[in-house]
């Protein structure tokens, strides 16, 4: 380890109007070093990074690479440098594929860059095809396409976002085994995550955030993950209630053999579907995402119309043929994957995204929109789900991801629904927000509501679900018993072992 | 000259300021913007042009100076929306009524004065083919340019990292920045191709196809080549074949005018428009069959 830190940053600050991101920030960086950021949302990482890797430029404040006081003024400065940095957010470019988006950072001929992401994919397990459209990618397989990107570059300091978010477990353990490798090479790694134990694992010092400061400077390794989670939120963690779950009752959504064939050559056709949901229980579907998750989300919620109008039921009525409006009608809601642009507008307001899915909790009067309903209905909902933000009036697309969750995740649950679809519900959220969005969920459950988890997260189904299934290449397995059921076998069936 | 040679001859000829105009502002929208002023930079490279042959006989400086000022205009618009983060759709709407303004009044003292055009070239061997070789394979220098330039940028987009930059820039302008692009100036460089574009389209309208001034002269054709952007869904291949199918339509109306054909000429001018509303919709509906 070298005597000089790779990166320091010495009282760093940066405002954005009233609030203040980062208020005299050190941070010391060493090369051979994974260096864990710990905050809640809010809490500064993202602009800390963003400060780091010359998308912003500090206030006030130093940077020194090296020793050397720098100034970064666009990302291309912290590139230059060696300063990589795999997005929370994506930086991809949808319309075009992935090795397109490769060779828009990274020098080289199609072919070779093709051959390289491929050999990237089989070393560290981030498969994905070289030509495949970004669009048409699951949020898993975007962030390997990140990850590679990166890694492409060489950098001397490499910055993750939440980089495990998304990967299954075997691929976290060949990521782990990766970003040791690159850190017995000598590269520094700021590793930003939510899931302590991972940390702990992975990481040798940790920086924590708390409202734009650091709160703390501690060996991960020595501490456990009950400590680490005080230190990052400031108080004791609040417990899941694990509740006894009810007796399910009456069935309420239903997927009758539902087979679809795949809208593109990158899709996933669906074989055979069978699931049953009864209030008062939740059901969650695990697999890596790319298995078939949006399009089984997209026929439940009726943006793809199903086949046959009895391949799914909800509430008792065929509905396949049926779009969103009806479904919801019937009591339906849903949650997507994608909180930007199909949760929410990013463009709107809050309170214009509440119309867009509780228009008809009497926000509207002969075809006139009644402002005040919206808003108070609004205002309700940040207040009622803890969701941080100015006011109704704040813009979707300027919230970061996980109070833009809860906003969407409260904006549903306040329709009371009788069955609800969500999909990666704590996707990039951090562990104070996914704690409280489970909460909200087991309490859904005890009210009556029948809800349906598609996760990537484990450790969450095992939370929340009393059903499991696995989807694996279009194919979802029979419902395992959470409480007999392990990690292990659900494991296998991600991987196809077993069926 | 029968019907059938009367269209092998002019279609490539009518389509081009179509043509010029729908794959400048083409390149524009790719970026991310949109630019309704094409009408307007038409007009004005019309009227400068015009002038400028008028004056020197030389069609060369007629185009340099079509595309310099349509440039200058386009700028204007650049500078409202890239610089002061003015509204594109009212910036470019007031560039192209500020465009077509000043072309009447350069063009005012012109008023049904005429110039000649250019001459049609014959390439051996190539003439010699019977019916499409006096017709189709009989053009001026400017519709060979213009079918290499197409085919040129055609692969700029599709097969350089130049083409990929401005599909990255116009698909997600923040990504662009934070891997290091200059999205501002890669915006400024497509609006000026997009104005110069115009402006060669203006001054073939107005010193080549019909070299004679008249006051609105461009008559519409900068909203057809808006729509035909759309209706080659941003691709060049697309855009030129929508560009020859409105040459034919607007030949085809003249052609059945003069064969007689008993509907009214109100009918048959609407016939372009009529046609784009229809390919619209069976492209929409192609589109949403996908998803």
């Amino acid at each position: 380890m070298s005597q000089h830190a790779l990166l320091r940053l010495s009282k760093v600050s940066k405002r954005y109007g009233t609030v203040q991101a980062n208020h005299e920030i050190d941070l010391e960086v060493h090369s051979g070093s994974i260096h864990a950021v710990l905050g809640e949302n809010g809490a500064g990482k993202s602009t800390l990074m963003k400060l780091i890797y010359g998308v912003e430029q500090p206030d006030v404040g130093h940077i020194y690479w090296n020793g050397q006081e720098v100034h970064l003024a666009r990302p291309s400065d912290a590139q230059a440098l060696g300063i990589g940095m795999v997005f929370q957010h994506f930086s991809l470019f949808e319309t075009l594929s992935v090795v397109q988006n490769v060779s828009l950072m990274i020098p080289g001929k199609t072919a070779e860059l093709a051959q390289k992401i491929a050999d990237l994919g089989d070393q560290f397990g981030l498969s994905v095809d070289p030509h495949a459209m970004v669009h048409r990618l699951s949020v898993g397989e975007r962030q390997r396409v990140e990850i590679i990107r990166c890694l492409l570059l060489n950098p001397k300091l490499l910055i993750l976002d939440e980089p495990t978010s998304v990967l299954p477990p075997q691929s976290v353990r060949r990521l782990f085994e990766t970003l040791r490798k690159l850190q017995a090479d000598g590269m520094a790694i700021l590793f930003i995550s939510h899931k302590l134990d991972e940390i702990r694992e992975l990481c040798d010092t940790a920086s924590v955030l708390r409202g734009g400061e650091v709160t703390g400077r501690v060996d991960p390794r020595e501490h456990d993950a009950r400590s680490l989670a005080q230190l990052m939120i400031g108080r004791e963690m609040p417990n899941v209630a694990h509740a006894a779950p009810q007796h399910p009752g009456d069935e309420r959504l239903r997927l009758n053999a539902l087979s679809h064939p795949r809208a593109s050559r990158f899709g996933t056709s669906l074989e055979g579907i069978d699931l049953k949901l009864r209030s008062g229980e939740i059901v969650g579907i695990a697999g890596i995402s790319g298995n078939g998750q949006q399009e089984l989300a997209a026929l439940i919620s009726g943006e793809t119309r199903a086949q046959e109008p009895g391949m799914i039921e909800i509430m008792g009525k065929k509905v396949g043929h049926l779009g969103p409006m009806a479904r919801r009608k019937l009591g339906f809601a849903f949650v997507p994957e994608e909180r930007l642009g199909r949760g929410a507008v990013p463009e709107m307001s809050l309170a214009d995204n509440s119309l867009l899915t509780a228009h008809s909790r009497s926000m509207l009067s002969r075809g006139f929109i009644r402002r005040g309903v919206e808003r108070a209905f609004t205002r309700e909902c940040i207040e009622a789900f803890d969701v941080r933000t100015p006011g109704p009036d704040a813009e979707a697309g300027a919230m970061s991801g996980g109070n833009l969750q809860k906003f969407i995740l409260g904006r549903e649950i306040m329709l009371n629904p009788d069955v609800m679809l969500v999909s990666q519900p704590t996707w990039g959220v951090d562990i104070g927000a996914a704690t409280a969005i489970r909460r909200r969920l087991l309490d859904m459950r005890d009210q009556g509501c029948a809800i349906l988890v598609i996760s990537e997260e484990m450790d969450e189904l095992f939370e929340m679900c009393s059903k499991l299934h696995v989807l694996h290449k279009g194919h979802l397995s029979p419902a395992l018993d959470a409480a007999e059921t392990s990690p292990q076998e659900i494991g296998r069936y991600m991987i196809g072992a077993a069926t | 000259m029968s019907g059938l040679e009367f269209l092998l001859a002019g279609t490539l000829a009518a389509s081009l300021p179509l043509l010029l105009a729908a794959l400048g502002e083409m390149v524009v929208e790719k970026t991310g913007l949109l630019n309704l002023g094409l009408e307007g930079m038409m007009a004005i490279g019309a009227a400068i042009a015009f002038i400028c042959v008028f004056h020197t006989g030389s069609h060369m400086l007629g185009f340099a100076a079509a595309a310099l000022i349509s440039t200058v205009v386009a700028m204007l618009f650049a500078i409202l929306v890239i610089g002061v983060k003015a509204n594109e759709v009212a910036a470019g709407l007031a560039i192209g009524v500020l465009g077509l303004g000043l072309s009447a009044l350069f063009g005012k003292s012109y008023e049904s004065r005429t110039i000649s055009g250019l001459p049609k070239i014959d390439i051996p061997i190539l003439s010699d083919i019977p019916l499409i070789g006096p017709t189709l394979l009989t053009q001026d220098i400017v519709v060979w340019l213009a079918v290499l330039g197409t085919i040129v940028l055609w692969w700029v987009l599709n097969r350089t990292k130049l083409g990929l930059i401005i599909a990255a820039v116009g698909e997600n302008a923040d990504a662009a920045r934070s891997i290091g692009y200059p999205v501002v100036l890669i915006r400024l460089c497509a609006v000026a191709f997009g104005g110069a574009m115009c402006g060669l389209a203006g001054a073939y309208a107005s010193t080549v196809y019909t070299p004679l001034w008249a006051d609105g002269m461009i008559a519409g054709r900068g909203w057809i080549a808006l729509a035909l952007v759309v209706f080659g869904t941003w691709q060049t291949g697309r855009v030129a074949f929508g560009a020859l199918l409105f040459g034919i339509l607007s030949l085809g109306e003249l052609t059945a005018q003069a064969m007689g054909v008993g509907l009214p000429s109100q009918m048959l001018s609407s016939l372009p428009y009529l046609v784009t509303i229809l390919m619209l919709v069976v492209i929409s509906r192609r589109r949403s069959g996908l998803i």
